[in-house]
């Protein structure tokens, strides 16, 4: 296949953000897993939980480490790929990003003091320290999303030729959307780093139903996993909401509208034609589309032959991508609501092979929705990098043979995540019953964990 | 003093932090590859568990350096990553492999022969990216990169393939051993491991005097800006004057074994080298076309930063502070004994 060089930066950014996507998810969401474990640890004396905040530690080591490094790589990126577009707006942006360096900085430095200080550091420091981590984590992916809220829908400058004029970086730093876009941003690297999490001790579970620490450490990812999952489809509703109003062209990609009209009906998978301006194999629910988007039955949803034909996104990808994000998230729910339920009814959490299963099976959902949904946002905002301002073809470098980097990268990227995923499977093969040494110690049975 | 003089004050204070912290870091990879002696394998675990705590926080300062440019001097950004977008590809190519590998070497449970793969990967990636990175800054100083509006018109390879720019290459290798080695004399906690470092600060700072005079030899011709500034500005010429005080005696203090002072010597020798290379090219950001005033952003938006700046600073330091705090080197034995998470 014939490629471009603005394809292959296209796609090199597009592989570095979905390669650092996870680890950032991670660097987010396994602090608190890891303090909650130190701080049920604390709580009750009990080793199992001491030694799963420890082994949590070690994974939020390795995965925090490719985080960094894959972090700084795009923080060069965004020149490297997209000189204009950081020439003109990079000041507009600066904010945020000055800020989220500052997030970072905090939360690789009391990672530090956590992984390393555990035996030269008070104990009220130690976990102090993990807090930290934790919220920083959080604050620097915050900061991240104000720039992608930025460029999906941009405010705080007064366009020109020649580039932004009478810049308001504070007005810039919050444009319209910012609140639902962070909190939707949030709460999946939450949703997916406790689902993969209790996807890995359903696992194990399966095979070993008696480890205690595998059930214990279960008991520790699901409540989050449950109540992600469960707030996950609201925000992402209000998210979808101020798309329809904000970026009407992105919600009819989104939805495969072809043709502006009232009581849209909501179509469920299908896939979009461009040529033709239809939607086939789609399951559609007659007037589901504008009550969810504007809450009225009758609402009008503008179609994409309101806008000019070379302002359109890639219709079938976006549509595609967000099929497959609503889809997982639907999925998920629906695990979290059953489980809760049991949780309720039993006063335990679950237990049982085919709940295992489902949560073994589930564990992968929340990174495909992860990067489902950030394909939706990113495809939708074609052919602009800054929508309506810039577009993406006027923002690529002059350097040519894009194709050297891109597969370097490529490679370099698939190796790495080779790597992490055999020794995280070595560190939780280390956990194993079997594995673990013969002693005098008691095996907690059966016991029930809250 | 108008904001985008500060700014550009603050961005090079920036650079001799990544200078010292993060030079010290790449340092120690070198000494991990070139660790020899009866002593290797104790050399190499020493220089791991200095870095283990504190490499991430110390390559953080270059994602700070980054975001002060594009943020505060836009246009700077976008001409030096057109122009330098090969050596800085590779640069992060070396970043990548670095950390991944020292990381993956600390928590492979495989055994000594993996061990020894990624410790090979981290400390060969340690002597490439100091090497691109001083590539990088010869071609700024050389006035080889050329702009026209916004267009860079120098080409891709010229400017960072120059004489000039290989041996300011070769000087940021050899300063950043040299930092390491001195910092190392102060974390080992025997007489022996001590004097291998000893002697290898004092190699490592012969190494960097020669480094020092060929690219002074060479800027004459290849950065006649910068030989101008060196030559001609009298607070150029301080700046340069209190380096080669700083040098000596740093190499003073480590020749009488006082190891303490000698890191500070040396500390102040490296961050006036940075600061002098910032000096002898002020005001221009990229020599010749690209001025701190020509690129810089707009007056609200630099003010807003040094603001943002200052609330990050009183974060940030405190908790670095903190963070060295912890792992000071311990007396005699005891840093040997605790474990990693």
């Amino acid at each position: 296949m014939f490629m471009t060089d603005l394809l292959y930066a296209r796609a090199q950014m597009g592989l570095s953000l979905a390669f650092h996507i996870v680890f950032a998810a991670a660097g987010v969401a396994l602090p608190v897993l890891m303090v909650l474990s130190d701080w049920k640890a604390r709580r009750t004396g009990d080793s199992d939980y001491r030694k799963l905040s420890q082994k949590l530690a070690k994974g939020t080591a390795i995965l925090f480490a490719v985080g960094a490094v894959s972090g700084t790589v795009l923080s060069f990126e965004l020149g490297l790929l997209w000189p204009e577009f950081m020439g003109q707006y990079g000041e507009v942006i600066g904010l945020p990003f000055s800020l989220e360096g500052v997030a970072f900085f905090t939360e690789a430095i009391f990672l530090g003091i956590y992984l390393y200080g555990r035996e030269r550091v008070s104990p009220g420091l130690h976990l102090f320290s993990g807090v930290m981590v934790a919220v920083s984590g959080a604050a620097s992916a915050f900061f991240v999303t104000l720039v992608n809220v930025f460029m999906n829908d941009p405010s705080g400058f007064v366009a020109t030729p020649h580039g932004p004029t009478d810049i308001e970086p504070l007005k810039a730093m919050f444009s319209p959307g910012w609140l639902t876009q962070t909190s939707h941003v949030l709460l999946s690297c939450y949703q997916a780093s406790a689902f993969a999490m209790a996807g890995i001790h359903a696992s194990v579970l399966l095979r070993h139903p008696g480890s205690a620490f595998h059930r214990k450490a279960l008991s520790v990812a699901l409540p989050l996993a449950c109540v992600t999952a469960l707030l996950q489809p609201v925000v992402g509703d209000l998210s979808a909401k101020h798309v329809a109003k904000a970026q009407p062209v992105k919600l009819a990609a989104m939805e495969g509208q072809f043709e502006t009209e009232r009581g849209a009906p909501l179509r469920l998978g299908g896939l979009p034609d461009v040529e033709t301006g239809t939607v086939s194999h789609a399951l559609d629910i007659p007037n589901g589309l504008s009550i969810l988007a504007f809450g009225d039955p009758n609402a009008e949803v503008k179609g994409l032959n309101e806008f000019p034909r070379d302002t359109w996104p890639p219709v079938a990808k976006v549509h595609v991508a967000f099929q497959v994000m609503v889809g997982t998230g639907s999925a998920m729910a629906l695990l979290a609501l059953v489980t809760l339920a049991y949780r309720w009814r039993r006063k335990a959490w679950p237990s049982g092979r085919k709940m295992m299963w489902a949560w073994l099976v589930s564990g992968p959902l929340g990174l495909v929705a992860l990067e489902a949904g950030w394909l939706v946002t990113e495809w939708g905002r074609q052919p602009w990098i800054v929508r309506g301002v810039m577009r993406t073809a006027d923002a690529v470098t002059p350097v040519p043979h894009l194709a050297a980097p891109f597969w370097t990268f490529t490679v370099v990227y698939v190796f790495l995540g080779v790597v992490v995923v055999a020794l995280l499977k070595r560190q939780v093969a280390d956990t194993l019953p079997d594995r673990e040494p013969k002693g005098p110690d008691v095996k907690g049975g059966e016991a029930h964990v809250h | 003093m108008s904001t985008d003089a500060v700014l550009g004050f603050v961005l090079a204070g920036t650079f001799v932090l990544y200078a010292l912290f993060g030079g010290a870091d790449f340092g120690g990879g070198v000494w991990d590859l070139l660790s020899f002696g009866p002593r290797k394998a104790e050399q190499r675990a020493l220089i791991a568990h200095a870095m283990g705590p504190v490499w991430e926080v110390n390559h953080i300062w270059l994602i700070v350096g980054v975001v002060l440019l594009f943020a505060g001097f836009p246009r700077a950004f976008a001409a030096l990553s057109v122009a330098l977008h090969v050596p800085l590809t590779l640069l992060l190519l070396g970043i990548v492999f670095r950390g991944a590998a020292f990381t993956f070497r600390t928590y492979d449970m495989r055994g000594d022969a993996a061990q020894r793969q990624w410790g090979l990967v981290f400390s060969a990636a340690s002597v490439v990216a100091p090497l691109l990175l001083g590539m990088c800054v010869g071609a700024v100083a050389s006035g080889s990169i050329r702009v026209e509006g916004r267009v860079v018109v120098s080409g891709f390879f010229a400017s960072w393939l120059s004489p000039f720019a290989w041996a300011v290459g070769v000087l940021a290798l050899a300063l950043f051993a040299f930092l390491a080695a001195v910092f190392l004399t102060h974390e080992a906690s025997g007489a022996e491991l001590r004097e291998d470092f000893r002697r290898r600060a004092l190699g490592a700072g012969v190494a960097v005097f020669v480094a020092a005079v060929a690219v002074l030899l060479l800027a004459r011709e290849g950065a006649p800006r910068v030989w101008e500034g060196l030559s001609r500005s009298p607070f150029a010429l301080a700046l340069h004057a209190a380096t080669g005080v700083a040098a000596v005696t740093a190499f003073a203090l480590l020749w009488t074994r006082r190891f303490q002072w000698a890191r500070l010597a040396a500390a102040f020798q490296a961050g006036l080298i940075v600061l002098g290379w910032a000096a002898s090219q002020y005001p221009y950001l990229v020599v010749p076309d690209v001025t701190l005033q020509g690129a810089a952003a707009s007056p609200a938006t630099q003010r807003l930063l040094l603001i943002a700046l200052g609330v990050g600073a009183l974060t940030v330091i405190p908790s670095i502070a903190l963070l060295f705090r912890v792992f000071r080197p311990r007396p005699e034995g005891s840093a040997t004994t605790d474990t990693h998470g």
